[in-house]
């Protein structure tokens, strides 16, 4: 059984059908990508999976169990995590917390607990610190910790989303545009992570990307959205190929 | 020395609204709402407090908890029934409701309790201070109520610092969909300010009704303007705003009252808000808004 099977998917705001008909299939470990003109509908899709926006029509079937139009933090336990397109970290708050928030579903301990600082707490606490900080590690932002997220420069923000995301120990990782504003070689090392992130936490990503040549060297799968349709998906070499994706990106 | 007298009283009377303040900020950097209602919580929590206190005997700190356990509660309601329903309401919309329970709150007290006045017994049971040779008499309540807002401050900024639960509230209120996205229960957290917010309005009740012994359902509509004011004065959203913001504003009332005039001291306040709101719009620790164009 595939990680996420979706199926006719489908949203209209109003009159407009920004998404229509979409399925996809996703298997456990692999990378995709989501492809696809401004416009063509690739973050709204997103938003679905992720349940910022209730889809109209179809079904999202995550490991085996409906999560079509759950609230977002329903989704984000049952184990899809995202990246956003505009980066959204809590700039107020430091890198560290940033990553502690990630971990909120991961570590608990009730509020009870915390106002008369009970022993859980601070063993609690102390767990959350450690793996916050492994997994800031991993992106090279250890020495960032007690800096306020708003104030890395931008390439550590964009890791920072990603070990936030991961944070909340996700089995589906979407990322959105994460290679936008980057420059070749931040791209070249932006794709060293995405491959290790899937070979290190095993999961599978999806991943929205302008950037064809980031796509297609690192994603096995590609769909291609079209007005919200999708009209080609398949191996890079055959989305490459396909005619009608030409026309998309050249207009005929 | 009859100025540091003033200056003390006048920190004590801040406390207080730093106290009820905290609310206001909380639920605003949160929910981004003005709670009207906060100021009538603080009364509800006065009668509480009179109630197990003074009709049923019991001692003033089990009255105080049992009081905040009572606003907890109501603080819970207000929130789910009145403003969860107009979560992504306009913001107009959700201020006339928030002024509309307010209101609610102080008929269902004048209907409850009747309109004379309930005199307080004090919560405090402690000799005054008397230093300098018996020149400078620092109350019991003043002393109290500064200890309790210390407390106060402390524990709850520990709270939001260092909390899996206080984090997720200053995660909601930098990005309320992120937050959510990251397995956050948006309801929830805002549920827990409310909850807290209206706790810490009871303790600002007991304290306000011990230094000015007279309960009546209108007691809460006062303080919580000014401290609201005080809010703002801080930097509406920030909690250490809050507490300057209340504290410097007791004190300019207190000192007003003492060396001005009694009756122009609620004019004054309310200049400082107009003055602070046309010299810097965003409080003295408020935040600094950058528009996304």
């Amino acid at each position: 059984m595939a990680l996420l099977e979706v199926s006719n998917l489908g949203i209209a705001f109003g009159g407009l059908q920004a998404v229509d008909k979409v399925d996809l299939r996703l298997e456990q470990g692999g990378l995709y990508g989501l492809i696809g003109p401004n416009g063509a509908g690739k973050t709204t899709v997103f938003n679905m999976l992720t349940g910022v926006y209730k889809p109209t029509e179809g079904d999202i079937i995550l490991d085996g169990k409906n999560i079509t139009g759950k609230p977002p933090a329903t989704i984000s336990k049952a184990g899809i995590a995202r990246t956003f397109q505009n980066i959204r970290l809590f700039g107020g708050m430091t890198v560290l917390d940033n990553v502690k928030v990630g971990l909120h579903n991961q570590v608990k301990y009730s509020t009870f607990t915390a106002v008369l600082r009970l022993p859980p707490f601070f063993e609690r606490e102390r767990e959350m610190r450690g793996q916050a900080m492994g997994l800031l590690k991993i992106f090279g932002l250890e020495n960032d910790a007690k800096q306020m997220a708003s104030n890395l420069p931008y390439g550590k923000q964009r890791k920072l989303e990603i070990a936030r995301a991961l944070a909340t120990n996700p089995k589906l990782l979407l990322l959105d545009e994460p290679a936008a504003g980057m420059n070749p070689s931040e791209t070249e090392e932006l794709m060293e992570t995405v491959r290790f992130v899937r070979e290190h936490f095993g999961i599978t990503i999806l991943l929205i990307e302008h950037d064809m040549s980031f796509v297609m060297g690192l994603c096995e799968q590609i769909t291609v959205l079209d007005y919200g349709r999708i009209i080609a998906a398949g191996t890079p070499e055959m989305v490459r190929n396909d005619p009608k994706v030409i026309a998309a990106y050249l207009g005929g | 020395m009859q100025f540091i007298s003033y200056l003390i009283n006048g920190i004590s009377l801040g406390s207080v609204y730093a106290i009820i303040a905290l609310g206001y900020t909380m639920v605003y950097g949160i929910a981004k709402m003005l709670n009207f209602a906060h100021g009538d919580v603080i009364m509800v929590g006065g009668y509480m407090v009179f109630i197990f206190m003074v009709n049923l005997g019991l001692p003033a700190i089990v009255s105080i908890v049992l009081a905040m356990a009572v606003c907890t509660v109501l603080g819970i309601v207000i929130e789910t029934v009145a403003y969860r329903p107009l979560r992504g309401a306009p913001s107009l919309a959700v201020l006339i409701t928030a002024i509309g329970v307010s209101y609610l709150l102080q008929n269902l007290a004048l209907l409850i309790w009747g309109s004379t006045p309930k005199s307080f017994t004090s919560v405090v049971n402690m000799e005054p201070l008397r230093l300098a040779g018996g020149q400078l008499v620092i109350t019991g309540e003043s002393i109290v109520t500064i200890g309790v807002c210390i407390v106060v401050m402390v524990g709850l900024s520990l709270f939001i610092n260092r909390t899996r639960m206080g984090r997720a509230m200053l995660a909601v209120s930098e990005d309320k969909g992120a937050a959510q996205l990251m397995g956050v229960n948006v309801n929830g957290t805002i549920m827990l300010t409310f909850a807290i917010g209206s706790a810490l309005a009871a303790v600002a009740g007991a304290l306000l009704c011990s230094s000015y012994p007279m309960l009546l359902p209108t007691t809460g509509s006062m303080p919580g303007i000014k401290a609201f004011v005080a809010a703002v004065f801080g930097g509406i959203g920030s909690v250490p705003g809050a507490m300057l913001g209340g504290i410097l504003l007791g004190i300019i009332e207190t000192l007003s009252k003492a060396y001005i005039s009694t009756q122009l001291s609620d004019a004054i306040v309310f200049s400082v808000l107009i003055i602070v709101l046309l010299v810097k719009p965003t409080g003295i620790l408020g935040k600094k808004i950058s528009e996304k164009v």
